[in-house]
């Protein structure tokens, strides 16, 4: 069984590397790498409006960002991304932003 | 363990660099690199048919080459090369037997082709080029600009074989009154109210540019999945956003194409240089096109050293499609400059290589600097481009190194 299992997953490999040397099907799996939020007021919030799209990467490496450029981003997630942001929960969302990665 | 921005040793752990950025992402990565910006700490992450790359967003994966490649040849290898998807929606698994680019809109005959049929009815060419992001550099702007925060290392170059986009186009048929074409490939959004991820290029432009081909292969393999396998445009002298990966769709339109990507996003100052003063409104965009000449050292970075005595420095250079004339070098700040000897010539869209002799004395620190110098006349300055989204930047590139 275990035996039949390896040889299996052997030529299972040979058709990958097939795949990969002509024409035929590429399968790969994403690596299972996060970027976790850090704990806050209001990171369940960004964690359900933001990560849907994005790893939280997109927020820790950006610069640190003050007010206005953190609130225009998130309408600009709304805006032309279509996220969908409720107007109650911006505010929420920019002040944890600007607590983990802004300026004044 | 930590690497610098050149992919040279430094300190810190990677147990001090989970404690700062709380990434769970340092477990699989060994090692990390510090990029020259703030918050510009990235893991390398091997991702699928590709080596441990900087790691700049895990979803949609963004991965940039450290710069060291650059200096290994003169072709970026396929496991090296970067990586940037705009929307999280990509394929994992895609058949190339199966997979087929549509050809349809004001055309005489839609055509549905498969990879085969590129390979198999169209005349194949050959051409290296450079593939390089938009945003290249983003992160060396200053001030600094929201967006990918990509180091110098969102750019490659590569030998591309494909089908000419003109051959197939005529082979289509393109009706009177055609403006554009769109391409689309299999990236999706994963919210249906995101715009799909879709670019257009003007007629002209596209028969201005008759080296544009849909390529099924990159340096004599096939694409990694995650460069576009099975096809992807390649628009040599282009900036990367209208190679469009996983090509799956061509569409001839008898408008200028006013999709979220061209009408509001990849926008240049259409100003004097594409540069504009942070605080300037009122002036008009246009979409991003072709590439702005760049030069680089590539043995050497910044806030590095050289050794005592003669050497060679090297670097690679080029610009979207004049090809380099002459690489300058400058061990004095950019006071004076004297010419590198250029590479082979691997065509005109191709990174160019260039080797200079340097002679440093012991206990002296010096000021670096390379400039290309396009056959077209266009030359980099040390003035840095500034727009708001961070692109085009082609600044003159210094390097202080001390001797050791």
């Amino acid at each position: 069984m275990k035996a039949t299992t390896s040889r299996l997953a052997l030529l299972a490999l040979a058709v990958l590397m097939l795949g990969a040397t002509t024409s035929g099907t590429v399968s790969i799996t994403m690596p299972t790498v996060t970027v976790p939020l850090k704990p806050g007021p209001g990171m369940e919030v960004v964690n359900a409006n933001c990560r849907t799209c994005h790893s939280a990467a997109y927020i820790y490496t950006q610069p640190r960002l003050n007010r206005a450029q953190w609130t225009a981003e998130v309408a600009k997630m709304k805006a032309a991304y279509g996220a969908p942001i409720a107007d109650s929960d911006v505010n929420t969302i920019v002040d944890y932003l600007i607590a983990q990665n802004g300026k004044p | 363990m930590t690497l610098d921005r050149r992919g040279f040793l430094a300190g810190a752990t990677a147990a001090a660099l989970a404690s700062t950025t709380g990434s769970e992402a340092i477990a699989a990565s060994p090692t990390t690199v510090m990029l020259p910006m703030e918050n510009g700490t990235r893991p390398l992450v091997a991702f699928p048919q590709k080596r441990p790359l900087l790691m700049l967003s895990p979803r949609p994966p963004l991965l940039e080459t450290p710069f060291h490649i650059f200096d290994e040849g003169v072709l970026t290898p396929n496991d090296a090369f970067f990586v940037r998807w705009h929307l999280a929606g990509i394929p994992t698994t895609v058949d190339a037997a199966t997979h087929r680019i549509h050809v349809h809109g004001m055309v005489k005959r839609p055509l549905s082709l498969s990879v085969s049929d590129l390979r198999t009815q169209f005349k194949p060419v050959e051409i290296v080029a450079v593939n390089q992001c938009s945003g290249n550099s983003r992160g060396l702007f200053s001030p600094r600009v929201p967006g990918g925060q990509w180091d110098n290392g969102a750019m490659g170059n590569a030998r591309w074989t494909g089908a000419r986009l003109t051959d197939v186009l005529a082979r289509a048929g393109l009706k009177d009154g055609v403006r554009q074409i769109r391409f689309h490939g299999l990236e999706r959004p994963v919210l249906s109210t995101t715009p799909p991820f879709i670019k257009a290029l003007s007629l002209d432009d596209i028969f201005d540019n008759g080296d544009i081909i849909i390529a099924y292969e990159m340096n004599g393999a096939p694409l990694p999945l995650l460069n576009g396998y099975p096809v992807r445009m390649v628009v040599p002298g282009w900036y990367a956003t209208y190679w469009m990966k996983m090509l799956s769709d061509i569409e001839a339109i008898d408008t200028i194409d006013d999709n979220f990507w061209m009408k509001t996003a990849y926008r240049i100052p259409e100003t004097p240089g594409n540069t504009v003063t942070p605080t300037q409104t009122g002036y008009k965009t246009v979409p991003i096109n072709k590439m702005t000449v760049r030069s680089f050292a590539t043995n050497v970075h910044d806030g590095g050293s050289v050794h005592a005595g003669s050497q060679m420095i090297r670097g690679i250079a080029f610009d979207n499609g004049s090809g380099i004339k002459a690489v300058q070098f400058s061990s004095d700040g950019g006071t004076t400059w004297r010419n590198a000897t250029l590479g082979a010539d691997y065509g005109r869209y191709s990174f160019r290589r260039w080797e200079v002799a340097f002679a440093a004395q012991r206990g002296k620190s010096y000021t670096l600097a390379c400039r290309a110098i396009a056959n077209s006349g266009e030359t980099q300055t040390s003035i840095p481009v500034w727009n708001p989204a961070g692109f085009l930047r082609d600044v003159i590139e210094t390097y202080k190194v001390s001797v050791s």
